[in-house]
Formats: structure tokens, C-alpha cells, sequence
């Protein structure tokens, strides 16, 4: 039991994701998350002006079980799988990131600089994660996949495009992280 | 029974991004400051495993679990589509620390200021489609 509540090591973490790749595509689906975002535009009406969004979405019941059950799961792991929820990241990592004012690093699982109810009255932090969450929605749908669609199910499958996307994920994340995050955060 | 199945599929998911911590932001950033193994093992891991088992599928020609054959669709051949997307998603990665997978795990997780990365993800989707026509493919 105390090596579940502990953080789980990446030869763990990342066989469990091929066994989901697998258990999706036994089940006759394909593992991808950011159609979700679509399904979710769908079921809001967007189909009545933008023929992107006009498709049945009942066909994607399936894939929002999934993100439900990531919903539950991300629940299940926090509340009753975790002692303690910091994560351990490397210490210069830590100096850069205090350095960043983000004091919260080393010792929480997400920056409360960003993530935590009182962070909302910064707009900084409002910026950062409006922006953000805009980029990935966008980006995602524009790539036709995102870290499951393409760095998982595609490049597993030897999909050339995928590796371009992946790529262009670590191009668009590098330049976040090294050149823009400093100035918004 | 099969919206059962896809429920659990999804918790196992749910558990799993948020028990590696790659539904961390603090790990994203670290994986672009390149100071850690551990997301670079996460995805290499994965993909070790995952392209073994679809070359298995496909030499073996495996079923599904109601039957029939496993046909998993080549994805459509360009160029600047997947290099410009992707280029995009990476900027929101990196800022938001969160893609697809973990934006529902912390939701679940508590951390409610998701909602908002989550609210503009949708209408960064929902723009998308909206200027798909103009957008070069």
C-alpha cells in the first residue's frame, strides 16, 4: 500500500499508459483525449453555425466515458491514493521557479501561484491560464490530436505527421517555457 | 456494460496521469528545462510498449472485443497542419502546464481554476473550427 500512496515511478506510469492505448483499441476505439473539446463545443450547439461541430456526438459517448472516468480518477488518486502531494522536482528546477515567484515549488503538486482559488484576484495568473487553456484547445484541434492523439497513438503506430506534431509540441514548449513564461508569469 | 467499461478505462487513465505526476504543471516545466528524466521516461516508456503491441495487433491481425478486427486509420498525409498546431499546442502546454488528458484529471483532483484553462480550451476548439477554411492544412 505505501508504494501506491507514494508518487509513482515512470516505468510505471508510462507501461500503464500503452496498457490504456491497448485497452482502448481492444475495445475498438482510439486513444485520444482533445476530441473531447470538440464533442463538448458539439453538444453546446456549435453545430448549428459551424459545420466542424455539426456531427452526431452521441458517437463520442464513449471517449466522454473516458474523460469522466479521468474526472473520477484524478479524484480517487488525490484523495485517497496520495500522503503527501508534493512533487519532487529538481532543486535547480526549484531555485529557478522561486526565482519566477513561484514559492510554491517543491512543496505542492500545482503552483498555487496558479492554481488555487486566491491566485484569480492576479491577473497575471488569470492570463496565464486563460491563454494557455485557448493555445492547447486551439493547437490541438489545428494538429488533429495532442499528447494522447499523437505523442501516444500516432507515433505508436509509426505515423510520420505525428512526429511532426510532436515536434512542433516541443518547438511551441520550449519557446514557452524559455523565452515567454519568464515575462507572464 | 460497454459505457462501464469505457468509465474504467478512463479511471484507471484519471489515476495514472495524476499518480506519475504528469498532470503536474511543475513537471511540465521541468521536462522543458530538460532537468528531469522522468516525463521523457513516461512518454518513451509508453511508446516502447505502445508500438510493440500495435505491431503485435496487426502481424496477429487481433480482434476486438466484440469481434471484429482492430483497424487503427493511418492518420491524413501534410505537412504545416501538424507542425503549426503542434507548434501552437506546445505554447499552451508549456503555459498551462496541462494537456487534454490531465485538464479533466485536475479537474477531478480539485483544482477548480482548471475550469477556466478547460473554458478556453473549448473555445480555442470552438475557433478553430470556426476559421478551419482559412487556416492553411
Amino acid at each position: 500500500m505505501k508504494i501506491i500512496l507514494e508518487p509513482w515511478p515512470w516505468y510505471i506510469g508510462g507501461p500503464l499508459i500503452a496498457l490504456i492505448l491497448f485497452l482502448l483499441l481492444y475495445f475498438g476505439k482510439n486513444f485520444g483525449m482533445s476530441s473531447n473539446l470538440r464533442t463538448l463545443c458539439a453538444i453546446c450547439g456549435a453545430g448549428k453555425k459551424i459545420s466542424f461541430f455539426d456531427f452526431d456526438w452521441k458517437t463520442q459517448q464513449w471517449n466522454l466515458l473516458v474523460a469522466g472516468g479521468a474526472v473520477i480518477g484524478g479524484w480517487i488518486a488525490s484523495t485517497w491514493l496520495s500522503n503527501d502531494l508534493s512533487v519532487l522536482i529538481h532543486p535547480d528546477t526549484i531555485i529557478k521557479l522561486k526565482g519566477l515567484n513561484i514559492q510554491s515549488a517543491g512543496s505542492s503538486y500545482m503552483p498555487k501561484e496558479l492554481f488555487s482559488l486566491s491566485a484569480l484576484t492576479n491577473p497575471a495568473a488569470l492570463i496565464c491560464l486563460s491563454l494557455g487553456g485557448f493555445l492547447v484547445g486551439f493547437g490541438a484541434r489545428y494538429a488533429g490530436g495532442c499528447t494522447s492523439g499523437h505523442a501516444i497513438s500516432g507515433l505508436s503506430n509509426l505515423q510520420l505527421v505525428s512526429l511532426y506534431s510532436v515536434i512542433g509540441f516541443f518547438i511551441g514548449g520550449l519557446l514557452m517555457n524559455h523565452f515567454l513564461l519568464p515575462y507572464l508569469l | 456494460m460497454r459505457q462501464f467499461t469505457f468509465l474504467s478505462i478512463g479511471i484507471l487513465f484519471g489515476i495514472t496521469m495524476f499518480k506519475s505526476e504528469a498532470a503536474s504543471w511543475f513537471r511540465i516545466y521541468e521536462m522543458f528545462q530538460f532537468k528531469s528524466f522522468h516525463m521523457y521516461g513516461i512518454i518513451g516508456s509508453a511508446l516502447f510498449f505502445g508500438i510493440i503491441i500495435i505491431q503485435l495487433i496487426k502481424r496477429f491481425k487481433l480482434k476486438s472485443a466484440y469481434g471484429e478486427l482492430i483497424i487503427i486509420p493511418d492518420k491524413q498525409k501534410s505537412f504545416n497542419r501538424y507542425l503549426i498546431g503542434g507548434v501552437i499546442f506546445g505554447l499552451g502546454w508549456g503555459l498551462s502546464g496541462a494537456c487534454p488528458g490531465p485538464l479533466f484529471t485536475l479537474l477531478g483532483a480539485g483544482f477548480s481554476p482548471i475550469l477556466i484553462v478547460i473554458f478556453f480550451a473549448m473555445l480555442g476548439t470552438w475557433t478553430y473550427g470556426n476559421l478551419r477554411d482559412k487556416l492553411p492544412h
